[in-house]
């Protein structure tokens, strides 16, 4: 018996196949993984992700802290409510974690403050290294707020079915959000973000009032889904998932995730910055790419790849994709892989498309 | 639950086998196999005229979860294949004793049929499983 969300129960009751994920129970889906995938490319489906962790960052070396723990620079954050990605590194700079953090009050104001969205399945191991990098500043206060439920809306159509499932000022609140943007209200957290590459929102509400938001959701016409389609999603849109495309021994650098560090200011002193600006100068063996099996058959993780006079790597996180109607693949490769790899699928060495590591975009194929 | 019709034979590799009264048996996988695989996005099937030993690899099922192997419950030579699933495997989810079966073969030694699972044994054996 795992830990349980505020919405196990409504899973349930909605036919879930309830699964153990991270010591969570969780739905696999609610009948078809492919209904559910589909629905969010083409219309709108919800996720409980209760299980993620979140933390909140206050004190008055907040903002500091986070410049030192994180790749990625939260001095970035511009405007209250923006959101950035980022990986939490170690001294050797592989990745602890990948994580969100928002800009919760007004920028460059005393008494900044910041939330921090971590997964669950490494929640110990990053509460402590947050706690062991706090204690090196005067005031910094680490909350975490297991009190919260959160619930992805995601799809094209899931910002106006969001507005009829809440209150009309929350829906007012909706219509003023850019992509990457939270806003809070009345003890909720609505922000513009998500892990499908569709538009959408993650909502952070207290854990008594989640059953009866999920219900207003369904009777909006949010479809619910579960951990199966989320995999798939964030799959096609070339979004890493922790512990299976990087973890701490593997480099941003080799993860696509170079885009995440922010190297200057030069004078910025963030955990694995000298790690990370040895391995540029040196130059990274591999890097993260898409494979494209356009034939019949599905990538999965751990395949060997070939790179014919090049080398070989591995695929990382594969699956069928619903929306293309044929497999595709991340995968760590050697720097020098050109177009073309082979995989070897059960004995067999099969010939795939190498490409940028994403897929799909709002509901959209993005590579050719 | 899910469905274990009393009138098939199985083996605890999830396969079903229906008896034709001809000589010949269909063969598909269980409501519970599909269940476990979900969403099946491809099938391998064998090619008429194979010869199966009881217990040789048969096909591959891929579902969006997983790959699988397909065994072959009996022996004998194939006869026909369900050419169907080639553009709709996901006859194999929706009806998995019907138009979602696999093969059919000519049975060489109808004393197999003996060696099969009851209905009542294969639910026993996917509780053991569970």
């Amino acid at each position: 018996m795992g830990n349980k969300t505020a919405l196990h129960q409504a899973h349930v009751d909605m036919g879930a196949k309830v699964v153990d994920f991270g010591g969570w129970d969780m739905p696999l889906h609610y009948g078809s993984q492919m209904e559910e995938h589909n629905v969010v490319r083409n219309d709108s489906g919800m996720f409980d992700v209760s299980h993620m962790t979140v933390v909140d960052v206050t004190g008055a070396d907040a903002k500091e802290f986070l410049r030192h723990l994180l790749a990625n620079d939260v001095n970035k954050l511009a405007v209250k409510g923006k959101a950035l990605y980022s990986g939490m590194l170690n001294v050797d700079g592989g990745v602890i974690d990948d994580l969100i953090v928002y800009l919760m009050s007004e920028p460059g104001v005393a008494g900044e403050w910041f939330r921090v969205v971590v997964n669950c399945a490494t929640r110990e191991k990053d509460l402590a290294w947050m706690a062991e990098q706090a204690a090196k500043f005067d005031d910094v206060a680490l909350t975490e707020h297991p009190d919260l439920a959160m619930v992805a809306v995601q799809g094209p159509q899931a910002l106006a079915k969001a507005k009829v499932a809440v209150t009309e000022s929350r829906a007012k609140l909706i219509d003023t959000l850019s992509i990457f943007q939270g806003v809070e209200s009345e003890g909720w957290f609505i922000a513009r973000t998500g892990y499908t590459g569709e538009d959408g929102l993650e909502i952070m509400l207290p854990e008594d009032e989640a059953v009866e938001f999920w219900q207003a959701l369904a009777d909006a016409g949010v479809q619910p889904c579960g951990l199966g389609a989320r995999d798939t999603l964030r799959l096609e849109a070339g979004m890493n998932l922790y512990g299976s495309d990087m973890d701490e021994n593997v480099s941003p650098l080799a993860a696509n995730m170079g885009w995440t560090i922010a190297w200057e200011p030069q004078e910025r002193d963030f955990i694995g910055r000298d790690a990370l600006e040895a391995q540029r100068a040196a130059g990274v063996a591999e890097k993260l790419v898409g494979l494209v099996l356009e034939g019949r058959g599905v990538l999965r993780a751990h395949q060997k790849v070939i790179v014919d006079g090049v080398g070989e790597g591995e695929i990382t996180s594969g699956s069928f994709s619903p929306t293309l109607g044929h497999s595709v693949a991340l995968a760590r490769v050697p720097q020098g892989t050109g177009e073309s790899a082979a995989v070897d699928m059960r004995g067999k060495q099969v010939p795939v498309k190498v490409v940028r590591p994403v897929f799909v975009r709002n509901g959209k194929k993005v590579f050719s | 639950m899910s469905d274990i019709p009393s009138e098939l034979k199985y083996v605890a590799s999830h396969e079903w086998i229906r008896a034709e009264g001809d000589g010949t048996v269909t063969v598909g996988v269980t409501d519970h196999a599909q269940d476990l695989l979900g969403d099946v996005v491809f099938v391998e099937l064998p090619e008429v005229g194979a010869d199966f030993s009881s217990g040789d690899d048969a096909g591959v099922v891929e579902s969006v979860k997983a790959a699988s192997d397909i065994y072959a419950p009996i022996s004998g030579e194939v006869v026909a294949v369900n050419e169907a699933l080639e553009d709709e495997p996901e006859l194999v989810n929706s009806d998995p004793y019907g138009d979602g079966w696999f093969f059919k073969v000519k049975l060489s030694d109808e004393s197999e049929l003996e060696s099969l699972l009851s209905a009542d044994a294969y639910a026993a054996h996917c509780e053991s499983e569970s």
